[in-house]
């Protein structure tokens, strides 16, 4: 083929593939810096040391130490001892456990649903949009503690029951963010090309939408996933969360408040652990938001 | 020629808090199979909305398509999924068009998944559908984002193709493109036309687009058709005062040609397509207007063989 014969339409793709070299492809990983590592490094020691909870060398987290409560941190005790002399490094460990898995299965469960109701609203409109989104906004204009409250007395405290109750209380919010992104996308015309192609709505909904709206919603999803971890802290602090002596971050920060003055490491050291983890949760969901953000820009 | 579509009366209303939008009003017209025929018109004259229309992907508020002698309107739903592999569209904006999430060659067997069509050598045919608008093997694992608007508006031309349909509605498909790519993908579309034995409308505001591409050309103004004719014969011998003005509005290639040509220019406002009185739509520009082109909508008159028009200026029917 001649260089200097005019493009066809046979050879010109050629000439197009060139051009799309230059302009270089979507700069996704270069755009990952400290910002996601190190979250991510720390979420990871975390998670680890959750899982392996049972069988790191570490002490009882139920063990107490008479002679050595509410003791500062030292080569024995990593981060120190609480009120009763139990080793606060295994509690904030096994915390953890309990942290992550509120963290992790209430927003899961506010995804199933809300981002169900959220998809189905968006793409089918109508009546059933209408009652949807009335559900999302009379659920967020309630106070949200308050659900709370009124959940874990009924149903009683406890893991699930706080799993449950968390998860049901964040189902508006994906319900929005489902809906929102199913309303941009199934405007666009690869919606319309699979309707001329005679496609079911749930082949739609399953391959032209889902694939779309998900990765919007997880992104949201590392925002939720903090807020959980916070709100649980605040259950456990007001005696709603999980039952004693089970450790939770929460709970943990409840027990040094009466120590505040003489051994504040028995508030602080959850507190920084939960602060961290939380942090490290926005963090990563911020840089992934940013990261799809370009993606989206061309396409 | 026999007629693959037959469009009568086609209506479609769009109504809002008792406003009524008259997007498309009683146009009727035939394309006879292996034509292409040209829908031209300003954008928002109700174009797009005679596409979706002839393809069923919007209820109609009056009027009947025949595909194939059948009224596609009336067919059950199961009918119309079967019938729909014969009809496809190509639309204007090549990113929109194409799910991002896909890779190419998911969206091109998707077409044939659904359809049930090539089982088992879908991407057999996904291959030969990219080697034959001119791209390489290698797209079929790649997504559409790492695709320029060019490559993707072929991939967009492949999906259609891939359930071998009879008709196509291509709603502006090269707008979106550089002038150079726009060449090339005309080109393309009129190879293929010969070789898938194709039949068809090709929607645009771009009269030189139009009169590459088609063998006759519908000029559609605020919903209605204004003048109908062979392609060759329109930009020669145009007889509505709108079509007259959109042939004089496009540039020569020659500048002395350019001034040497007798000016036609519209005077007033465009009206509103929300509510219209009745009388003539093209009332309010019309150079030549009379007064019962105010009282009374025009209709169809044959000027000529294959050459129909609505103005009051060549009905010798006019009221006085």
């Amino acid at each position: 083929m001649s260089t200097h014969s005019l493009p066809t339409a046979e050879h010109r793709p050629a000439l197009d593939m060139v051009e799309e070299q230059a302009r270089g492809k979507p700069r996704v990983r270069s755009r990952l810096g400290w910002a996601f590592w190190l979250p991510t490094i720390w979420l990871a020691v975390v998670l680890v040391a959750a899982l392996g909870a049972s069988w790191l060398p570490i002490h009882d987290p139920l063990a107490m130490d008479f002679l050595y409560q509410a003791g500062a941190p030292n080569g024995q005790y990593l981060f120190g001892t609480d009120d009763l002399g139990r080793d606060m490094f295994a509690r904030v460990i096994h915390g953890a456990r309990i942290s992550l898995s509120v963290g992790f299965f209430a927003p899961l469960i506010a995804l199933l649903i809300g981002t169900t109701l959220g998809v189905t609203a968006g793409y089918f409109r109508g009546r059933w949009e209408l009652a949807v989104v009335m559900y999302a906004d009379v659920s967020l204009a309630f106070p949200g503690i308050i659900l709370l409250l009124l959940l874990v007395t009924y149903f009683g405290s406890g893991l699930l029951n706080l799993m449950v109750a968390l998860g049901i209380l964040l189902v508006p919010a994906y319900v929005r963010v489902a809906r929102a992104n199913t309303l941009t996308f199934a405007q666009r015309d690869f919606v319309t090309a699979a309707r001329a192609l005679g496609a079911s709505h749930a082949r739609i909904l399953w391959r032209e939408i889902l694939p779309n709206v998900l990765l919007p919603v997880l992104a949201f999803s590392f925002i939720i996933v903090a807020t959980v971890i916070v709100l649980e802290g605040v259950l456990s602090f007001l005696g709603l969360g999980v039952p004693h002596p089970t450790p939770s971050w929460g709970s943990m920060i409840s027990d040094g408040r009466e120590l505040l003055g003489e051994a504040p490491h028995v508030s602080f050291i959850p507190a920084s652990v939960m602060f961290l983890t939380v942090l490290s949760f926005n963090m990563l969901g911020d840089s992934l938001r940013k990261a799809l953000d370009t993606r989206e820009s061309r396409v | 020629m026999e007629s693959l579509v037959e469009v009568q009366g086609l209506t479609k209303f769009f109504t809002d808090k008792g406003r009524v939008l008259k997007a498309v009003d009683e146009v009727s017209f035939r394309i006879a199979k292996g034509e292409v025929l040209g829908l031209v018109g300003e954008s928002g004259c109700g174009k797009t909305t005679i596409g979706r229309l002839l393809l069923n992907l919007l209820p109609p508020t009056g009027g009947a398509v025949h595909f194939n002698g059948v009224d596609i309107f009336r067919l059950s739903k199961q009918d119309m999924r079967q019938m729909r592999h014969k009809m496809q569209i190509v639309f204007q904006d090549p990113y929109s068009s194409l799910n991002p999430r896909m890779t190419i060659g998911g969206i091109l067997t998707f077409p044939m998944k659904v359809q049930g069509l090539y089982k088992g050598n879908e991407w057999q045919r996904a291959l030969y559908l990219l080697g034959r608008v001119g791209l390489d093997d290698t797209a079929i694992n790649r997504y559409p984002h790492e695709f320029s608007g060019g490559q993707l508006q072929r991939v967009g031309i492949a999906r259609a193709l891939s359930v071998d349909p009879e008709f196509i509605v291509a709603d502006e498909p090269v707008s979106a493109l550089d002038i150079s790519i726009q060449s090339q993908v005309l080109n393309l579309f009129k190879e293929l036309q010969e070789e898938f034995n194709l039949t068809t409308l090709f929607i645009s505001h771009d009269l030189s687009v139009v009169e590459f591409i088609s063998d006759r050309i519908a000029v559609v103004y605020m919903g209605k058709i204004a003048e109908i004719a062979p392609a060759k014969k329109l930009f020669k011998a145009a007889q509505h005062p709108y079509t007259k003005s959109l042939i004089s509005a496009i540039l020569q290639p020659d500048p002395v040609a350019e001034q040497k040509k007798p000016p036609f220019s519209l005077v007033g406002e465009i009206s509103s397509p929300i509510d219209p009185p009745p009388g003539c739509r093209f009332y309010s520009r019309c150079p030549e207007r009379m007064n019962v082109c105010k009282e009374i909508n025009p209709r169809m008159v044959e000027v000529a063989q294959n050459h129909e028009l609505a103005c009051w200026l060549f009905d010798p029917e006019r009221p006085a």
